[in-house]
């Protein structure tokens, strides 16, 4: 047995008092396996040793919450005895190294999180973060990390057969060394087949079911935990390999397996993989287990104590079974062509014993392993930024702006990403009633006959800004998306994408992220019912934009989707909210002063968070009493982009603006103030009605015409440009970028 | 009128197309297991869409060996009703119950989107009570989708008016825009297109209803 020297306790990237700690809980030294198993359950991916101090700040709980942070995904009531779990997890340093089997195995770990809980996956969507496609240094990087990542997901996706219902794509320089992979699910099940990763019963066996164990993956999850250097190419062993087969194998069969009763608890092997789902299962059932390796299923051979313990392979899970049924659950396994054995069992004692042919390898209170993970309070300061607060001279405004509007199309952030998500299978399973390219997605559930929206959003510009600001603006345009819809938002997951936590310039932006998502998902009431903290985003020192992520789903009644696209012409154009305002100090967040004018200064937009309620529940209104016939909320690239977007149906149908403001024409067109949404409707006068109900603006802009979108202010023309330009620019300009 | 769903480890449109029949269509429909080798009482069969075995090989490569697939070869044999969608058409052409071969789309990308399609031929079971000429809206989700065989085995097709759907606006580069296929039996059936996908409104389409009704009906005047 190798001796534990402080180049050893080093490499492991514990520093000298988590070394201590662990002394201190064994009571002696550690083994060199033992070593390994604390490094990965107390590395920042698995412990959240650097956010849980703050996580604690964020709202967990309302009626329909059935389970919150702390198990495998969170869980709420959707009525009529069903319920949904899900959660996003990050991917982002794999998807680095390589970016197929990255984002492939992102995909798989997310959805064994759900069907570990006995939900059968119905939707995936996914947030990514890449650099400029047309960087003239890291461009052809980006754009084949671009394609790698795509292409992993659908390879996953589409062979396990879950829909990629939506997601977004969002590029920055920021995120060139450090691309962002967060792939969130969702599954559906009764509340009775609810399954939770612990460990009961004294004597009973705990199985190993799936793929067999190999060297993948090692260390995968300290490999999250530390910044990007030039070494970090030769990683590359790390990232695992998928196999989405399998999982839809594992999936059947879990689901067949849980029906028999025999299933006392059951925890994918994701992170940390079989260390970690042995320990988090004994501690959460305050139990012990106790398991001899010469029973794991290996792929290769020579395979030592410590490797075994430590590989990240795919396609695993272990369960705990009760005594004496275990062949009613090997029969469904075998059925499936799976392996499952019998790998230890539960015992009393609260210890998590591996043995290696009889021979004690490890012998670790589980308790404190999972839990006692060290806690930080690490100093933080301002919040770092690039930016400054001054707003350069803008140039003479130019009162003709199709150009800029143009550009804005063609840029990647704001054009159609249907390269990307045609890629992705997004109808199977026959539930998707609004698909991606919308404000929100849309599926119906079957067995309920109600349907479930849900959106992914982040902005990283406005965050990187003000945090705080930022990340409120966030989630009030996540719930602007879901209301969009029809929905009514009711939960949320999270996915916390930062850099360096070490530095307090870092430190300060996840604080106050933290901080202004745990204000903003109270206000909305949308609590955070589980997630995902990555951190460490940096590459040779230069960290991404602060890029928290949030998924929020919402209910809704299941009709046909109102859609975002004007359908016929002749109906009144409305902006629901009001034109709002902005100041120079608000406009250096926008993708106008990103994309026109290359630069990025002051504040992100002001939000009246009692104002974006009141605009949601009547947007929630007129969708739902169908007094619209289109709906799309103002966000990125501002008006001018939305009405747009909102010409890029299929019927061809633009629309007839006249303004009457005294905002300087790039803010009227291009400002991104929240709480405003962009409908068509035959009625204006009902829609006025609910607005004044609700004490907002309803602004009638103009009507939809045949084929042109025409804009002007007190009579001066400011667009005035032919639908099928605009459209074919705005559709090509992905593939194009992705040539370049 | 009883429809069986084959289901073979990695099918994942098997439940699709058991709810399109028994729910939207209102015929009983079962699933059969990809070990059994026997079709018990059904009327017709699909081959459902999804990655058979994991697909690593060849889309339907392995299939064709399951035992199942020995039995649907029997049922086809003695006339029975065979539709494959997706994947299920690439197992009916690695079984060679149909011509032919399905290669990797044109671009090299997974394509899913809602495609028109024009309805060649309405004498089969599978089409007699569409319109012919008419244009469906049907999505499509598939990697390997080309269709591809010999110029002869074109002309066939063709001349035996075998071809029963073809794009109106080719996604994957299949030879002659061919969508969908019969054997020269007519009663098997092959199309990369899914219908099950199209069965209500809800589902974007109702498109694909007419194909599942062609069925019931050959099988209801097939018993008078």
């Amino acid at each position: 047995m190798s001796t534990i020297t402080p180049e050893l306790v080093a490499s492991h990237q514990l520093t000298d008092s988590e070394y201590q700690k662990i002394v201190g809980i064994l009571g002696r030294e550690p083994t060199y396996t033992e070593l390994g198993i604390f490094s990965v359950m107390w590395s920042e991916h698995c412990s959240y040793k650097s956010s849980r101090l703050h996580l604690k700040k964020l709202p967990t709980s309302s009626k329909l919450v059935l389970q919150g942070p702390g198990e495998n995904a969170g869980i709420i009531d959707i009525g009529d005895g069903y319920a949904i779990a899900f959660k996003i997890e990050s991917h982002n340093h794999p998807s680095f190294i390589e970016p197929f089997q990255g984002a492939a195995t992102g995909v798989g770990g997310i959805l064994r999180d759900i069907f570990t809980m006995g939900a059968r996956p119905v939707a995936v969507m996914d947030a990514l973060r890449f650099g400029p496609l047309d960087d003239p240094e890291t461009g052809a990087r980006n754009r084949r990390i671009l394609t790698g990542v795509v292409s992993g997901i659908a390879h996953y996706g589409n062979c396990f057969g879950v829909p990629t219902v939506g997601g977004e794509c969002v590029f920055d320089p920021s995120y060139a060394g450090n691309p962002l992979v967060n792939v969130f699910a969702l599954g559906v099940f009764k509340h009775d087949e609810i399954f939770l990763a612990r460990a009961a019963g004294e004597g009973n066996p705990v199985i190993y079911v799936g793929a067999k164990t190999g060297r993948d993956g090692i260390h995968g999850a300290s490999m999250a935990s530390a910044e990007f250097t030039e070494e970090s190419k030769q990683k590359r062993p790390n990232v695992q390999v998928g196999d989405p087969f399998l999982e839809k194998l594992l999936l059947e069969a879990c689901l067949e397996a849980m029906k028999t009763g025999a299933i006392v608890g059951i925890q994918d092997m994701g992170a940390a993989g079989l260390t970690c789902s042995t320990c988090e299962m004994a501690s959460r059932g305050g139990t012990g287990i106790e398991i001899d390796l010469k029973h794991v299923p290996q792929r290769e051979s020579g395979m030592t104590p410590y490797e075994i313990m430590l590989s990240e392979s795919q396609e695993r899970m272990l369960l705990v079974a009760e005594k004496g049924r275990e062949d009613e659950v090997f029969r469904v396994f075998r059925k499936w062509g799976l392996d499952a054995v019998a790998v230890g069992t539960v015992t009393a004692d609260g210890i998590l014993r591996v043995k290696d042919h009889g021979e004690v390898v490890a012998e670790i209170p589980a308790h404190p392993l999972a839990e006692e993970a060290p806690v930080y309070d690490r100093p933080y300061t301002a919040p770092y930024r690039r930016l400054p607060m001054e707003a350069p001279d803008l140039p003479v405004s130019n009162t003709r702006l199709d150009s800029a509007l143009l550009k804005l199309l063609a840029s990647g952030d704001i054009c159609s990403k249907h390269w990307i998500w045609q890629q992705y299978d997004h109808m199977v399973r026959t539930n998707t009633i609004e698909g991606p390219g919308g404000d929100a997605a849309v599926i119906r559930i079957k067995e309920t006959g109600g349907s479930i929206a849900m959106s992914l959003d982040g902005n990283g510009r406005y965050c990187e800004l003000s945090p705080r600001e930022g990340t409120m603006l966030m989630v009030a345009e996540c719930c602007r998306n879901l209301s969009t819809a029809g929905a009514l938002p009711v939960a949320a997951t999270n996915n916390l994408n930062f850099g360096n936590p070490e530095r307090p310039e870092i430190m300060a932006q996840i604080v106050e992220s933290i901080e202004g998502m745990a204000e903003a998902c109270r206000f909305f009431e949308t609590p955070i019912t589980g997630g995902n903290v990555s951190l460490y985003n940096e590459t040779l020192g230069e960290p991404i934009a602060p890029s928290p992520v949030l998924g929020i789903v919402g209910l809704m009644k299941t009709a046909e989707p109102l859609g975002t696209t004007f359908r016929a012409p002749g109906r009144v154009v409305i902006l629901l909210g009001g034109l709002g305002n902005c100041d120079i100090s608000r406009f250096g967040s926008t993708q106008f002063a990103k994309v026109v004018l290359d630069a990025g200064w002051g504040l992100p937009p002001a939000l009246d968070m009692e104002y974006e309620k009141r605009v949601q529940a009547a947007i929630r209104q007129i969708v739902n009493e169908k007094l619209a016939e289109s709906a799309h909320d103002v966000s990125d690239g501002g008006l001018a982009v939305t009405l747009a977007e909102c010409s890029f149906g299929s019927a061809g149908i633009g629309a007839d603006i006249e303004l009457a403001s005294e905002m300087r024409p790039e803010f009227l067109l291009f400002h991104e103030g929240p709480s405003r949404v962009v409908l068509s409707t035959p009625d204006a006068g009902r829609i006025r009605e609910v607005a004044a109900a609700h004490s907002i603006q309803a602004v009638e802009l103009g009507v939809t015409i045949e084929g042109r979108l025409q804009v002007r202010n007190s009579g001066t023309v400011l667009i005035d440009s032919a639908v099928n330009d605009l459209k074919r620019v705005w559709e090509t300009a992905l593939e194009t970028l992705l040539h370049a | 009128m009883k429809f069986g769903v084959v289901v073979f480890p990695g099918s994942n449109c098997d439940h699709d197309a058991w709810y399109a029949v028994s729910h939207n269509l209102g015929h009983p429909a079962e699933m059969i297991w990809h070990e059994s080798t026997t079709l018990g009482d059904v009327d017709a069969v699909i081959l459902p869409g999804g990655f058979s075995y994991g697909d690593y090989l060849r889309g339907g490569a392995i299939a064709k060996f399951s035992p199942v697939m020995q039995a649907v070869r029997r049922f086809a044999d003695e006339g029975g009703l065979v539709l494959g969608v997706c994947n299920g058409f690439q197992i009916l052409v690695e079984s060679a119950l149909l011509p032919g071969a399905l290669l990797r789309n044109r671009d090299l990308r997974f394509i899913c989107r809602q495609v028109g399609l024009r309805t060649q031929s309405t004498d089969s079971p599978f089409t007699n009570a569409l319109e012919k000429g008419k244009v469906l809206r049907l999505p499509i989700a598939h990697g390997d989708g080309c269709y591809y065989a010999d110029d002869r085995t074109l002309d066939e097709l063709e001349d035996e008016d075998r071809v029963v759907f073809r794009y109106a606006d080719n996604p994957n580069g299949s030879m002659r825009d061919i969508a969908g296929i019969l054997n020269r039996e007519r009663n098997v059936m092959g199309m990369m297109p899914h219908p099950e996908r199209a069965t209500e409104p809800l589902m974007g389409s109702t498109d694909g209803l007419g194909i599942f009704e062609s069925m019931v009906a050959t099988l209801v005047s097939g018993r008078k």
